[in-house]
């Protein structure tokens, strides 16, 4: 189950938090194909939230085909989100892994890492279009 | 969707001085409703007419099902225990559910032996939430609910309220100062100033309906003659304007959607600009 938090200075409406959050999940795995949703009564009873922006959220999940409604019992995951299949999220994942720790031997803080692997990332999306 | 709270011309008179006057609004049933203004702006006057313990001078007030009030100190005896404040409750309510009530006490962790006068703020505030939905109202109105509150006293409390809005379809009207504490909790925003209403909306439609602009000082006229605006500041070259609708603009104004605490203090700061629907009607989803 996915647990929902608030980044209050963020600037980004809370419903929108709310959406992107299970987007991440569900492009990571850690959410799949029916796997339910926390009730709104269960997420604004741990973020002290009005209901109405939870089910804004839920409908705009629905709107976008991710998750389903299903009347009485509660809303649904109904596909996954990102290109590559689990087997291969995970094998991605370790070598992302093992990269981070070479990384940090050669002394690599957290904003050095973040700031390499966007540089990269960039450089490598600018190729592509060139 | 029909209203639970509908006022239309309410005014209530101390004396010569009128405490509110011609207030019209209606707040849709399942809405959190936060009534804002400064001292003397009639909030408390609202709410005691909404609960029917003062009666209106002229208009008047309609609130369709039951109404459970919690005033701003705490309707509680200091030398009763949590269970004497229950027996009282279910003496004095023919609706009463003391399932409900016990089982929220239970999961709080409040010892129903404990007196009243030996709990800490927090939990005296949701003893007194607990007895206000021990009456299962239709309409739940909070006078300052989160005053005097640390800051994870007033997160549980907001926790509270907004679990029984999502599990009953409760509606619920609270005033506040702060105006931190009804952003993601409250969804209809109503403004009093001087006795009058000069909001009464959706709080996502109000903050859509509304721009913050930034821009060179010598174009603000130009503007502020094509839209409304509702306050405007600045400091030498530059100007900040608040207004409604989206107009067309120069390229050199910046233009953003306000946050609620923007457009509280805009409104409070102009007692003359107003934002009110004709009668109000719509509900959640409209």
């Amino acid at each position: 189950m996915i647990e929902f938090h608030l980044d209050r200075g963020s600037g980004v409406s809370t419903y929108l938090q709310l959406v992107h959050q299970v987007r991440h999940a569900l492009r990571l795995g850690a959410l799949r194909p029916g796997d339910q949703l926390p009730t709104a009564r269960e997420v604004v009873e741990s973020l002290a939230i009005n209901p109405n922006t939870v089910l804004k959220a839920y409908r705009e999940l629905e709107r976008e085909g991710l998750v389903e409604g299903r009347p009485g019992q509660g809303t649904f995951v109904r596909r996954t989100l990102g290109g590559a299949t689990l087997a291969e999220h995970t094998r991605l994942r370790r070598g992302l892994e093992q990269w981070v720790r070479q990384a940090r031997g050669a002394g690599l803080d957290q904003d050095d890492l973040n700031a390499l692997f966007t540089a990269v990332t960039t450089d490598l999306a600018k190729e592509d279009i060139a | 969707m029909t209203p639970v709270l509908e006022t239309t011309g309410l005014g209530v008179r101390y004396g010569r001085t009128w405490a509110l006057r011609d207030c019209s609004l209606a707040v849709p049933r399942g809405r959190v409703a936060a009534l804002v203004g400064p001292n003397g702006a009639g909030k408390t006057t609202l709410m005691h007419t909404a609960v029917g313990l003062l009666k209106p001078s002229a208009g008047q007030v309609t609130v369709r099902g039951e109404v459970a009030f919690v005033a701003q100190d705490k309707p509680l005896y200091d030398g009763f225990t949590v269970a004497e404040m229950l027996t009282f409750g279910r003496r004095m309510n023919p609706r009463w559910d003391e399932e409900a009530a016990r089982d929220r006490l239970g999961r709080l962790g409040i010892p129903l032996e404990r007196r009243v006068g030996r709990l800490s703020g927090g939990q005296q505030a949701q003893v007194a939430l607990t007895l206000a939905l021990a009456r299962r109202p239709a309409l739940l109105v909070l006078d300052e609910p989160l005053a005097n509150l640390d800051p994870l006293a007033r997160h549980d409390v907001m926790r509270a309220v907004m679990a029984e809005v999502a599990a009953h379809e409760l509606t619920v009207l609270l005033s506040s100062h702060v105006v931190s504490d009804l952003t993601d909790t409250c969804d209809w925003l109503i403004v009093l100033n001087g006795g009058r209403a000069q909001v009464s909306g959706d709080i996502e439609d109000l903050l859509d309906g509304h721009r913050v602009l930034t821009g060179p000082a010598g174009l603000a006229e130009g503007v502020a003659a094509r839209t409304r605006v509702v306050a405007a500041s600045g400091s030498g070259r530059q100007a900040t304007l608040l207004v409604r609708d989206r107009p067309v603009l120069d390229p050199r104004w910046s233009d953003r959607r306000p946050g609620l605490d923007e457009l509280v203090l805009a409104y409070l700061r102009s007692p003359g600009s107003a934002a009110l629907p004709g009668p109000a009607r719509q509900g959640v989803g409209a």
